[in-house]
């Protein structure tokens, strides 16, 4: 058993310790807003957040996070998520929606650490989060409003 | 059931009778699924389901059956504002169902319609009359049923806000209020369509109704459904196309905890465990000899080698208009260049998945499948069932491009053919591609090679224009193939055949060879590559000492639309203000399944050729805006899918094996290679057409061009390889 808080909540998970983080949310805890998209931390598709800064749930073995504070895009009282999802909506941001929840954990952490990102600031924290779609004009708008929502 | 739904009922069947194409079976449905399934006991419940696009509640619950697949371009809000305008209600009222699979119901009437599927951008177009004509006619009845129940004149009465209005008396009733009386009238003929001048809803940029689902986790995709029992499968592919199972060595993936079988496919070897990660695991753990004997054995550099020495070699005869071999002849002035294009993976973010329920009596598939009955098809005859015993749930997807259209069905064929072989342990099967399992898939946009000899007047202006195309048909041996015609599949000529340009004497010629390699429509098919290597070549001829974009106007006779947004573009970029050195401004243009657009790129490059994109200035004429807001953003995701392919696309065979694997080998664009994009739409009155794909076209060959005015190297072949821009 292996003992994860999750969103605020405690969980004791029975997998197997290689099993990486975002399997553990979608196949044991039924958490499935974090995707998977490459296995590989090549796309972002999985992204949450560790003690607050944003990792890739699917190289992560479960067994490395044990009582890890760990949020995801279920987690609804974060006021930075919150702003980013607001934000999101606002600007239209969404095509296929797939990648989105993990976007929106990067980006969590560069506002977390940066409440006025340039252009070039948001290019480097969300090089690593991949949108098929190319909703990266958006993207960069809508991390640029919640940053501003935040600050006001 | 009451006596009075079981009215409603065959008033329905009747007035579906009555209503004729599009709207062709009228049905009862109480709301949701479940309910569905429990009829008997919602026997107050009397929906109003006019047809089969729309469905009225009692309680002022109004639902639209999307018959399209949302996989991002905005079906499930651009379908539904069609019926939302004719019915007279409030958008944030409307909620949005995907339709079952069902071809008569359903069909796509651009492809026929006879085959419930989404492709060539044609949702929004083939569904114009159709959903107005379904929300009208509701409207219609509404009145109607107000009007018996207030024994007034239906003329008397207006719909507005979910409600119909009688202004003499003062009289309102909400929809809900009257559905049970509109079941018991016929329904109205001759409904009349509103005048643009009344449009209340089209042309406005209202919110996509999938968007907040899609940021706080709760959006569904076929891989996160979560059924009793319900198992996950994973499958071992041979590593050339073609190839097959020689042996299997099952021992250490069966010994692998969760997993519960290890079963042979056609397609391959499925391990079925309790979890993704046990599936994962037992994959690895087997050990599969597979017999290549019969596959395709291709390297795709020796590939390009062999079209290129095709292309010399008269084809198929796709266009022929004038004499434009004798044209060429005895003309001082000629150019000739070739044009060389890689396959292309879809790389949607969500790899290809499904689940398959599949019993004695039936077979209940969830997908985000983008051709429902033809999956619908190929389910029921590996299950040994009629397609009306399969049932498809279709659910967004992450992504498609072309990828879940498949006239094979593939992934969806697998998994039935895993629920076929496990039925002994009688649970639903999740199967589940990885991306390696995606990238090495095939399924891709073909390889093509273009050869383009042009002769001039003294003028400058095209005398002749001969080009020669040579890849894989996407069409052949589908049952698409019927689309062909003297053996050209029109994907592989579309925008050549019918070059836009005035030259009078033109020739189109077409080699498909075939490759074993399996191919597919890939986001704007075959404008993907036709759209760089005309655009290019036309750029190659206004470079004998003309201004790109005044050759192009000059040569768009009788085309205003093309030239509308050839224009728009250029003026909206600042075409002709001077850059500064080792910048570059490069136009395109291109018409793709009726919609028009133009793409004016600015470029700076570094002496290492390196280079950036930097802004694009995008001008589309797609008829009428229905949702400018999704036009837009279309065309931004467009130019971002067409400038990854231009930067990077690439997928290489040798010895029949892919030589890609995951988004670190085939990258995809990053945010910091985004250019700034600006969209400008044509006013217009025109029946509205797509634009899910005709932004991709015009901006690879803009960017080519654009790096051509910066550098004077002229890019001929995809990726764009910045070694050759060197200073």
């Amino acid at each position: 058993m292996i003992t994860l808080f999750v969103n605020g909540q405690r969980h004791e998970v029975d997998a197997p310790p290689d099993t990486p983080l975002l399997w553990v949310w979608r196949d044991t805890l039924g958490l499935t807003g974090t995707k998977y998209g490459c296995g590989q931390a090549a796309c972002g598709a999985c992204t949450v957040q560790v003690n607050g800064s944003p990792m890739r749930s699917c190289v992560l073995p479960v067994s490395a996070v044990a009582c890890a504070q760990v949020t995801t895009i279920e987690a609804t009282g974060d006021r930075i998520v919150q702003a980013l999802q607001r934000a999101w909506v606002k600007q239209e941001v969404s095509q296929c929606g797939y990648c989105q929840p993990g976007q929106i954990l990067s980006a969590a952490g560069l506002l977390a650490g940066n409440p006025r990102p340039s252009d070039s600031d948001i290019d480097a924290a969300m090089g690593g989060n991949l949108c098929r779609c190319a909703t990266y004009v958006r993207i960069r708008a809508a991390i640029h409003d919640a940053a501003a929502t935040l600050r006001a | 059931m009451s006596a009075i739904t079981n009215l409603g009922r065959r008033r329905f069947l009747q007035a579906g009778a009555l209503l004729g194409a599009g709207l062709t079976l009228g049905f009862y449905l109480p709301i949701g699924r479940a309910a569905q399934r429990a009829a008997g006991a919602v026997s107050a419940n009397a929906v109003l389901a006019p047809n089969a696009f729309l469905r009225i509640a009692p309680d002022n619950t109004i639902t639209v059956l999307v018959k399209h697949l949302e996989m991002g371009q905005g079906v499930h809000t651009g379908l539904p504002m069609l019926v939302a305008e004719e019915l007279e209600v409030p958008w944030e009222r409307i909620q949005v169902e995907s339709a079952p699979a069902d071809a008569k119901l359903y069909g796509n009437l651009a492809w026929g319609g006879s085959t419930q599927g989404t492709g060539g951008s044609s949702s929004l177009t083939n569904s114009w009359d159709q959903l107005r004509q379904a929300g009208a006619t509701a409207r219609e009845w509404l009145i109607a049923a107000a009007a018996a129940q207030w024994q007034v004149e239906p003329g008397t009465l207006k719909a507005e806000n979910g409600t119909v209005v009688h202004a003499a008396s003062g009289r309102k009733a909400s929809y809900g209020e009257l559905t049970a009386k509109a079941a018991e009238l016929p329904p109205p003929q001759n409904v009349k369509l509103k005048a643009p001048g009344e449009w209340k809803i089209i042309g406005k940029s209202l919110p996509r109704k999938d968007t907040l689902a899609k940021v706080n986790g709760q959006a569904q995709f076929a891989g996160d459904l979560k059924f009793p029992g319900m198992l996950t499968a994973l499958v071992a592919r041979p590593p050339v196309f073609g190839g097959k199972v020689k042996t299997v060595q099952a021992d250490a993936a069966r010994a692998v905890p969760g997993v519960k079988a290890v079963v042979s496919i056609p397609q391959g070897v499925a391990v079925v465990a309790r979890d993704f990660w046990s599936a994962k695991k037992g994959r690895d753990a087997l050990a599969v000899e597979w017999d290549e004997s019969g596959g395709a054995k291709v390297s795709s550099d020796a590939l390009r080698a062999q079209y290129l020495e095709l292309s010399k070699t008269p084809g198929a005869v796709a266009a022929d208009r004038g004499d434009a071999a004798g044209a060429l002849k005895g003309v001082s002035k000629t150019l000739e260049s070739t044009f060389a294009f890689p396959y292309l993976a879809h790389a949607p973010m969500e790899p290809l998945n499904c689940v398959v329920q599949l019993k004695d009596d039936a077979c209940e598939i969830w997908a985000g499948s983008q051709a429902q009955t033809l999956d619908q098809a190929t389910a029921a005859k590996i299950a040994g069932l009629s397609p009306q015993q399969v049932t498809i749930h279709t659910l967004l997807a992450g992504g498609s491009f072309g990828r879940r259209a498949n006239p094979t069905a593939d992934y969806i064929a697998e998994a039935v053919e895993i629920a076929k072989a496990t039925r002994d342990l009688n649970a639903p099967i999740r199967l589940m591609w990885t991306r390696e399992d995606d990238i090495k898939g095939g399924y891709y946009r073909p390889l093509f090679v273009h050869r383009i000899a042009a002769a001039l007047d003294a003028q400058g202006k095209p005398l002749a224009w001969i080009q020669r195309i040579v890849g894989q048909s996407i069409l052949a041996g589908t049952p698409f193939a019927a689309m062909m015609k003297n053996g050209i599949d029109p994907t592989s000529v579309e925008g050549a055949a019918n070059l836009p340009y005035d030259v009078p004497n033109l020739r189109v010629e077409l080699h498909s060879p075939q490759v074993g390699v399996p191919v597919l429509w890939w986001r704007s098919v075959g404008h993907t590559h036709i759209a760089f290597a005309t655009e290019v070549f036309i750029d190659e001829l206004a470079a004998a000492g003309q201004d790109p974009y005044e050759y192009r106007r000059a040569l768009l006779v009788d085309q205003p639309r093309l030239r509308g947004v050839l224009e728009l573009a250029a003026s909206k970029s600042g075409w002709g203000a001077p850059l500064p050195k080792g910048r570059g401004r490069g136009i395109a243009l291109q018409e793709s399944f009726d919609s028009y657009v133009a793409e004016v790129a600015e470029v700076t490059v570094q002496p290492d050729g390196s280079f950036h994109v930097d802004r694009v200035v995008c001008a589309v004429d797609c008829g009428v805006a229905v949702n400018p807001n999704v036009i837009e953003a279309q065309m931004e995701g467009g130019i971002g899918f067409g400038l990854a392919a231009a930067l990077h696309g690439k997928i290489t065979l040798k010895d029949g094996r892919v030589e890609q694997s995951n988004y670190t080998d085939y990258p995809l664009l990053r945010i910091g290679e985004m250019p700034k994009v600006e969209v400008h739409i044509v006013p217009s009155t025109e029946r509205p057409t797509g634009v899910g794909e005709p932004g991709v076209p015009p901006i690879a060959p803009a960017v080519a061009n654009a790096l051509f005015a910066a550098t004077g190297k002229r890019v001929r072949s995809l990726p764009i390889n910045p070694a050759e821009l060197k200073g």
